[in-house]
């Protein structure tokens, strides 16, 4: 697929402004290369956010943008995508914006199937209000808002997501832009509602959360890159694999006979996947993918359309019924 | 045969008993043989209280009359009482003298008890004021569907038509619009047809055989402005109207809403209108209604949120944020009574504070208010004229009063009562070669111009952080600020230019000055032109547009000796009033859940001439 458009063409004139070495960077060049790629005009696009330092992400958009208010993105995608459901729509939140203030909202938008594409920055922190625990944190975790240790338990992102029936889970990592790019043009491809998770990395309040799955030592042992129709293979040299043991997922080495092949459609092979499980590294890339759930605005356009079949008038609404002269 | 100038009935009964449909079926007569009336429903809160107990009944209210029917009355002059709850419920409120047809079957010692009564009320001395008709409703209903293949428990359903056929004999009342409206609504279920109607016929018998009555009443047609009439109930009006603006701005219509009494009726009605384009989202909760509109707003919808208090209170960011963005966008607030959950099914004007003031930092709003059921149509056009010519959200303030109370409504003309509205958007084809500024305003209204998502050349960011004037790009420039927030007050004054001058019924000056907003105007208005003709020195303003206020308002203010504010709440247009205007303002005012009475308006103007002269 050739593309008429370059980077440029998808960035602002508004000058960047999150801390230096933010994880937020390389997220946002690598949607303005996805987008260069995928070849929507600029003007067919709209990027909408909640509150947070992610959300600020609309206005270095050489798009349409929307910085909304605190938690509620996904309910102002949702009414635009209605209006105007030809528009590429893209939401920009995080693990505070999306996963705490509005959860409520994340979960009706993944139940109803928008068509579009929502980034989840989860950074296990709150950036922008300067580092209180958030909904991801880990138990223990010590913050301005917790001194003794957080004594929440964390949701899993995965299983919140899942478990409001997504049709699309994908997750990506900030240092790795190639890996990125790839995950943002498949969700595209997608008819509904597509969650990427980005592991991304808040410097200042809580460097190295994802260090584990980031780092070069640790990195290929603790995470498994997933491809759809490929062989459920990690390890630095690729010599571990996954096979089902039971119900669950088991790491052998990666000449065993039954080694897992990737079927991101298969829902159970998913959740399995979604697991968080210490003995398991941890799923990067297209995850599920549901087939053929239709998008909810092509069910409101539907509807319309049948409706429209009968053609009375607004005067004529206004004369139906019981009506008399005098 | 009694002539009599207007009557006011109301029926009630168990939640379950079909009280409201006999009620509407009553008006719907009187409104076809050309009386003038008004109606109101009466309910709890819960949809099916326990069967015979004071909670659980329903109630309907209709005056009806030879004369102008501006409220559904004060005080009833028949009851309808379809057991003892019933009675227990409303026999305070019914007029000395009143008649009170009971269904005496469920006159039993449970029902007794249920209701709260010690004894049989019969026994004691409680209806001595009253004129007492016992009927047997229930055993003479089955009684009369003898013959018809119905099992018992069909049967007695039809009781609400016996009790209807009783009161269409005392008041002269036709059958045929009753007989017709049940074939069609039990279209291909003949036994029930058959049931209803021999029920509604065995009623009217019932009372022509028993001379119970003593005199049947007539009430004469009313002089009507000649027109096509129908009868419409706040609630649908509004939805209406809000089609009719759409249609006359040449962009679709967006609802985002959350089930609330007394509001979910205009969901509902507007669901059923995807005929129009209407686009209707039931959103997971009141926030996402708003936010989903501010989102379809910005997609370039006239679009819309409805709710009540509790409902408006958690919208107050979002509505926030689409004044920041300066989008177009109508909230209609159907009030309740408050505070918190408060009287959900009980009418209140307590939420204007709110519509003013209820948001973080200087955020002014277009507020309008509706003042009677049929001019919830207009207002629903005014609030979409407004707000799509000036950029500003706009809440639109009705009551459960008015959104559930019906009355005959003349069907406009929209051709030629109605303009079209000009919108703000924009041409895309006029920027090929310049930039874009997305608040870039027109000098004589302060009013930008309205770009949407998939218009080429003019991609913009919008966002509730603080705006740069003309680019909109962020700005924490101290100066800036202060001109935003100067502008944005500025172009809501303005919007003063582009609404009628305040009207004012009776003399333009004289003693007392009645100022009511809202649904409170049928009553204000009957109480001051009774007072009129009784020669006393009163007239009324009655405001429908409260933010900005009629450019005239204050001279009108200045032209009276005594001003006294009406309203359900407990002074809040007075303060309101109070912070414009240099004048003093008498407050009158009532928080009980109920509309005001013409009598109790009329008692307190007679009490302030007096301590005048």
């Amino acid at each position: 697929m050739s593309s008429i458009y370059k980077k440029k063409d998808f960035v602002s004139d508004q000058q960047v402004k999150w801390c230096p070495g933010c994880g937020d960077y390389a997220i946002l060049s690598s949607v303005q290369q996805s987008m260069a790629k995928i070849g929507v005009a600029p003007h067919n696009i709209a990027v909408v956010s909640g509150i947070g330092c992610s959300s600020r992400f609309p206005y270095y958009m050489g798009t349409y943008g929307l910085h909304s208010i605190h938690g509620r993105a996904p309910a102002f995608a949702t009414g635009l995508k209605i209006q105007n459901p030809d528009l590429s729509l893209w939401v920009i939140t995080g693990d505070g914006d999306g996963l705490s203030i509005g959860a409520n909202h994340l979960a009706h938008l993944i139940r109803r199937n928008v068509d579009l594409n929502l980034i989840l920055f989860n950074n296990e922190i709150y950036g922008l209000t300067k580092g209180q625990y958030s909904p991801t944190s880990s138990k223990g975790l010590k913050t301005k808002s917790s001194p003794y240790g957080s004594i929440d338990r964390p949701f899993h992102p995965a299983d919140f997501i899942m478990g409001s029936g997504s049709t699309y889970f994908a997750r990506t990592i900030d240092t790795d832009p190639k890996h990125m790019s790839e995950v943002f043009m498949d969700s595209n491809e997608h008819k509904g509602s597509s969650i990427i998770e980005v592991y991304q990395n808040c410097v200042i309040f809580n460097d190295k959360v994802h260090d584990e799955y980031t780092n070069r030592a640790t990195r290929d042992d603790a995470s498994i890159r997933v491809v759809h129709g490929e062989k459920l293979l990690f390890g630095k040299d690729m010599d571990k694999g996954l096979i089902l043991d039971g119900l669950e997922l088991k790491v052998v080495s990666h000449n065993h006979n039954d080694i897992l092949v990737h079927d991101k459609h298969n829902k159970v092979l998913a959740s399995l996947l979604c697991a968080k499980n210490p003995h398991l590294p941890v799923a990067i890339g297209t995850i599920y993918e549901a087939k053929s759930v239709a998008a909810y605005e092509e069910d409101v356009k539907y509807q319309i359309e049948e409706a429209k079949k009968n053609t009375m008038s607004v005067q004529d609404l206004l004369e139906s019924g019981n009506t008399w002269n005098v | 045969m009694h002539s009599v100038k207007n009557i006011v009935i109301r029926f009630s009964g168990d939640s379950g008993d079909g009280m409201q449909l006999t009620g509407s079926q009553f008006s719907n007569t009187s409104a076809f043989m050309g009386n003038d009336l008004s109606t109101f429903p009466d309910f709890p809160a819960e949809i099916r209280a326990p069967q015979g107990t004071v909670a659980g009944v329903s109630g309907f209210q209709v005056n009806f009359g030879s004369t102008e029917i501006s409220t559904p009355g004060d005080a009833p002059d028949v009851l309808v009482a379809m057991n003892p709850a019933a009675l227990k419920a409303n026999l305070s409120d019914l007029k000395k003298g009143a008649i009170v047809i009971l269904n005496i079957d469920t006159f039993t010692g449970l029902n007794f008890k249920k209701a709260g009564y010690d004894q049989n009320p019969l026994d004691t001395h409680l209806l001595d004021d009253f004129m007492i008709i016992k009927a047997n409703i229930s055993s003479q209903t089955k009684d009369a569907l003898e013959e018809v293949d119905l099992d018992t428990k069909l049967k007695l359903r039809c009781k609400n038509f016996y009790a209807l056929g009783m009161t269409y004999f005392m008041y002269s009342r036709d059958l045929e619009p009753t007989e017709k409206w049940i074939a069609q609504k039990f279209k291909g279920k003949d036994n029930v047809i058959k049931a209803n109607i021999t029920a509604l016929n065995a009623g009217y018998n019932f009372a022509d055989t028993i001379e119970a009555f003593g005199d049947r009443y007539v009430v004469q047609k009313a002089t009507i402005e000649k027109g096509h009439y129908r009868q419409i109930n706040g609630n649908t009006a509004l939805s209406w109207g809000f089609i009719n603006a759409a249609d006359k701005a040449g962009v679709n219509l967006y609802l985002g809403s959350y089930p609330i009494t007394p509001a979910s009726d205009i969901l509902h009605e507007l669901s059923k209108h995807k005929n129009f384009g209407v686009k209707t989202f039931q959103a997971e909760d009141e926030i996402a209604a708003i936010s989903s509109a501010i989102g379809a707003s910005f997609g370039g919808a006239l679009a819309m949120t409805t709710s009540s208090g509790p409902g408006v209170a958690l919208k107050s960011e979002a509505l926030n944020l689409a004044m920041m963005l300066e989008l177009p966008l109508v909230v209609v607030d159907v009030q309740r009574g408050g505070p918190s959950t408060g009287l959900p099914t009980k009418t209140e004007q307590s939420d204007l504070n709110m519509a003013m003031h209820g948001r973080n930092g200087e955020s002014p709003i277009i507020v309008l208010a509706a003042k009677k059921p049929s001019d919830c149509f207009h207002m629903a056009y005014e609030a979409s004229r407004l707000t799509l010519e000036h950029m500003t959200p706009v809440m639109l303030l009705t009551d459960g009063f008015i959104a559930n109370g019906s009355e005959p409504w003349k069907i406009p003309n929209l051709e030629s009562d109605y303009k079209k509205i000009k919108t703000q958007l924009v041409d895309p084809k006029n920027y090929e070669d310049k930039t874009y500024l997305p608040y870039l305003r027109k000098s004589e209204t302060l009013v930008r111009s309205w770009a949407i998502p998939g218009m080429e050349n003019l991609m913009h960011r919008v966002g509730g952080l603080e705006k740069e004037e003309n680019t909109g790009n962020v700005s924490y420039d101290p100066m800036n600020h202060q001109r935003m927030v100067d502008i944005r007050q500025k172009k809501v004054e303005l919007v003063a230019n582009n609404i009628p001058l305040q009207e004012i019924e009776g003399d333009k000056s004289g003693d007392i000055l009645i100022v009511s907003w809202g649904g409170t105007y049928g009553a204000t208005h009957q109480a001051v032109s009774e007072l009129r003709s009784e020669g006393k020195n009163v007239s009324l303003m009655h405001l429908n547009y409260i933010n900005p206020m009629p450019k005239n308002t204050g001279e009108i203010l200045n032209s009276f000796k005594k001003i006294i504010v009406c309203e359900l709440n407990k002074g809040q247009m007075r303060d309101l009033l109070s912070s414009k205007f240099d004048h003093h303002f008498d407050s009158y005012t009532k928080v009980q859940g109920k509309p005001f009475q013409i009598r109790e308006l009329k008692g307190m103007v007679d009490f302030k001439l007096e301590e005048m002269s």
